[in-house]
């Protein structure tokens, strides 16, 4: 495999264009337009240690009946949930849009074999997992390995074959600098992923507005050279509508129209949709309701 | 990169709902006068012209035009000043003024945006980030070498000219009567000053600012009107400097006017700025560089990156990116929050333009338009982009003053430096690469006055700024911009 390692990232350019796009100012129809979209988009997500099936049920349920008052509003796109509540989830949510997302590959550290993240893949997409988040080796990325992370990428996409879309996430707080996190795009989109994803939410930083243009433009770049699409999905720290429509504004202006889709746009996150739903309220109501009015699972 | 894949769409899916900068509390008054002696007076000969929105063809104001007597009372009572109490004062005291002058103008920051907006056609965005923050920023920059002038210039007695005539131009109304008017404060002089007929409501503004000030009476005097006025300055006796800023054409008239005198002069004129894009460079960032370069101000600016240089074998990837990236600007209301490009700011300026357009188009150069829909009212100029351009294409040559670039190719780094230098001006340049050594080594080849790495139109008080060649001389900005409005044994 040769890898395009050409293409270079000045950090100061690119924090100069995010500060521009977060100057872009939304209105009335334009702004409830971005926080349905937004409100489609989200992977709504339960990662933790102490997740049971009664909680995830919860989460499924929420998926489902975002707000019953406003049932013209968009549910969400996914729930997103360690392996072994695929099952849970998918029973759940077998009759609804809602789609199940699992995390896979040792996810959050990905430092186990190939085989036993190609066996926990397997398992997963078994149970009804139609989207599967994987993680990179990070250590092999610093170690210079990149024909080792691209091979194990390329596994897993095979192993997901047409059963479930790729997600690959880089761990951009573990990469360092943009040209890295450029470079672990490309390895990335080059060896299959449906979809790129900043993070797996354990580490800090998570999601910025910077590194998510920086994998928008390799994914133009991929676009450019091929004419395929691959989506993105920003996760971790985007806990309000005003940070999430400046992402969405981001994509509306690197990559257009096509993108503005939850088939090739998401956000990872759990509390963004309770904010959504207070400002599509404000919106249509003129008034901020109390946050005691939306359930937090 | 295939050609077959098919262009990017950004419009029509999403678009932005109106977000327009509300001028409620606003109050523009319908006549303006001069502002002579400390006191606003009405010009003796009773004269105004009309000052025009572009954006909507409608008249704002009228503007008071001084005549010769008008004229010769402004440089008196500068005169009178700078012998009185002006020329006493230490340089600390000259300071709390500065400092006062550069306070109103943050607190008044968003009634002048809105006006410079309203008066030139500016997009809000920029006049509000960028020419109002920057107009305060000289301010206060030198104000802090008011008092520490012999330590900027030690064991060479650093004594005011005088007065100084300052002509300044549309295109940064405010932001210009800034840069001219606080190293001539700082450094001890009393002012008089013309801005540009189009645009002349926010120096008025700031001449209630330098009114509210305190500022002793007669230490700036700005006066209105058009070439002629500012002919009057030019030629009258009692001025120990011209500092100008406009066409060369102008600038020449001006250095012929004044030769055989003992003024002195600062000229910062046009440009015609190539813009490098080098195979190794971060392509996306350099693409938004391109557009804050041509496109910021509608083109309006003397060191506008008007030519576009890209290394033959990323001539596709870039041009594609530039066509992509510039669907995304919007061009309209200029005091809507999410515009890009504004109205053209008169017109006789949209008149030039699209005679270059047309030049472009006869010469055989292909043109690009941003396909957008503009306003009826007012004079507007979709962002432009000519390929297929040599060096002897007149609009790879002649400044057009508009959002109008012209692409050329190269093939090695002497062969971008000959071209880049090929030119009357020498202003400003930009390069493009991630190789430092690269920079540096065009930073030091090419003739130019400012040559920004991997960025571009990026200003500061603390950074000097002016020409080579026919694009001027003298510097205005950082501790260069003080000593022309010095005398220095």
């Amino acid at each position: 495999m040769i890898l395009d390692l050409k293409t270079k990232v000045d950090k100061l350019g690119v924090e100069d264009r995010v500060s521009r796009i977060t100057k872009r100012s939304l209105k009335s129809e334009a702004k409830l337009q971005g926080l349905k979209m937004i409100l489609s988009m989200i992977d709504l997500t339960t990662l933790e240690g102490m997740d049971t099936n009664k909680s995830v049920e919860q989460l499924c349920y929420k998926a489902t009946h975002l707000h019953q008052e406003f049932p013209d509003l968009p549910n969400v796109a996914a729930v997103c949930v360690y392996p072994n509540m695929v099952k849970t989830a998918s029973n759940f949510l077998k009759d609804s849009k809602v789609k199940v997302a699992s995390v896979a590959t040792a996810f959050p550290s990905g430092n186990s074999s190939l085989e036993v993240k190609i066996q926990e893949t397997k398992e997963a997409i078994f149970n009804g997992a139609e989207e599967i988040d994987m993680v990179i080796s990070r250590g092999k990325f610093h170690s210079g390995e990149y024909n080792y992370v691209f091979d194990e990428i390329a596994t897993i996409k095979e192993t997901c074959g047409d059963k479930a879309r790729l997600k690959v996430i880089l761990e951009t707080g573990e990469l360092g600098d943009y040209d890295h996190i450029r470079l672990a795009s490309e390895i990335s989109i080059k060896a299959g992923a449906d979809f790129i994803k900043t993070s797996t939410g354990k580490i800090k930083p998570a999601a910025t507005l910077p590194i998510t243009l920086v994998m928008l433009e390799a994914i133009k770049d991929h676009y450019y050279n091929t004419g395929k699409m691959v989506g993105m999905k920003p996760a971790g720290g985007i806990s309000n509508s005003k940070l999430a429509l400046q992402y969405l504004i981001m994509v509306k202006e690197t990559l257009g129209n096509l993108w503005l889709d939850k088939h090739w746009f998401r956000f990872g996150a759990s509390s963004l949709a309770n904010d959504v739903l207070m400002q599509i309220l404000k919106q249509k109501t003129g008034v901020y309701q109390s946050n005691n009015y939306f359930s937090k699972d | 990169m295939s050609s077959k894949i098919k262009s990017l769409k950004y419009n029509g899916k999403w678009d932005f709902s109106p977000s327009i900068e509300s001028i409620e509390n606003l109050s523009i008054q319908k006549e303006y006068q001069l502002f002579i002696n400390g006191q606003f007076q009405q010009p003796l000969a009773k004269k105004y012209f009309p000052s025009i929105n572009p954006s909507n063809e409608q008249q704002l104001s009228r503007i008071a035009k001084a005549e010769s007597e008008d004229v010769d009372m402004a440089v008196k009572s500068a005169r009178v000043a700078f012998n009185g109490q002006w020329g006493k004062i230490s340089g600390k005291e000259r300071a709390k003024y500065i400092y006062r002058i550069a306070r109103l103008i943050q607190e008044k920051s968003k009634e002048l945006a809105i006006v410079e907006t309203l008066d030139g056609g500016k997009p809000i965005r920029e006049s509000r980030d960028i020419d109002i923050p920057l107009a305060a920023a000289h301010f206060f920059y030198y104000a802090g070498w008011a008092d520490k002038l012999e330590y900027a210039f030690p064991n060479r007695f650093p004594k005011p000219l005088g007065v100084v005539g300052q002509i300044i131009p549309w295109n940064f109304p405010l932001m210009m009567a800034a840069w001219k008017i606080a190293p001539a404060l700082a450094t001890g002089n009393t002012v008089v000053l013309k801005p540009a007929e189009s645009t002349s409501i926010t120096a008025l503004l700031l001449a209630e600012i330098i009114k509210e000030a305190e500022l002793p009476p007669g230490v700036v005097n700005i006066i209105t009107g058009d070439g002629s006025t500012g002919n009057l300055i030019v030629n009258h006796p009692d001025v120990n400097k011209i500092a100008f800023t406009g066409s060369t054409q102008v600038g020449k008239s001006i250095m012929e006017n004044i030769s055989g005198t003992n003024k002195r002069s600062t000229m910062e004129l046009g440009g015609k700025a190539a813009n490098i894009i080098f195979e190794d460079a971060p392509l996306d960032q350099a693409v938004e560089g391109v557009i804050n370069g041509i496109y910021f101000n509608q083109g309006h600016v003397c060191c506008a990156g008007s030519r576009l240089f890209i290394q033959e074998s990323v001539y596709d990837v870039v041009l594609r990116k530039l066509k992509d990236r510039m669907q995304s600007l919007l061009v309209g209301n200029p005091l809507d929050k999410n515009t890009d490009i504004g109205a053209v700011n008169s017109k006789q300026q949209l008149a030039t333009i699209q005679k270059y357009i047309d030049i472009g188009v006869k010469e055989g150069a292909d043109i690009f338009q941003l396909n957008c829909e503009l306003p009826k009212n007012g004079y507007w100029c979709p962002p432009t982009l000519f390929t297929n351009v040599s060096q002897s294409h007149s609009i790879a040559k002649e400044e057009i003053f508009g959002p109008v670039l012209a692409v050329q190719t190269f093939r090695t780094t002497q062969e971008v430096i000959n071209k880049a230098n090929n030119t009357p001006y020498g202003l400003s340049a930009g390069v493009w690469t991630d190789k430092g050594s690269k920079a540096f080594n065009l930073a030091s080849k090419l003739k130019a006055g400012v040559i920004w790495a991997n960025t571009y139109n990026k200003f500061d008080p603390t950074s000097p700024f002016g020409g080579y060649k026919e694009s001027g001389h003298g510097r205005e900005g950082g501790l260069h911009g003080l000593s022309p409005y010095l005398n220095l044994e």
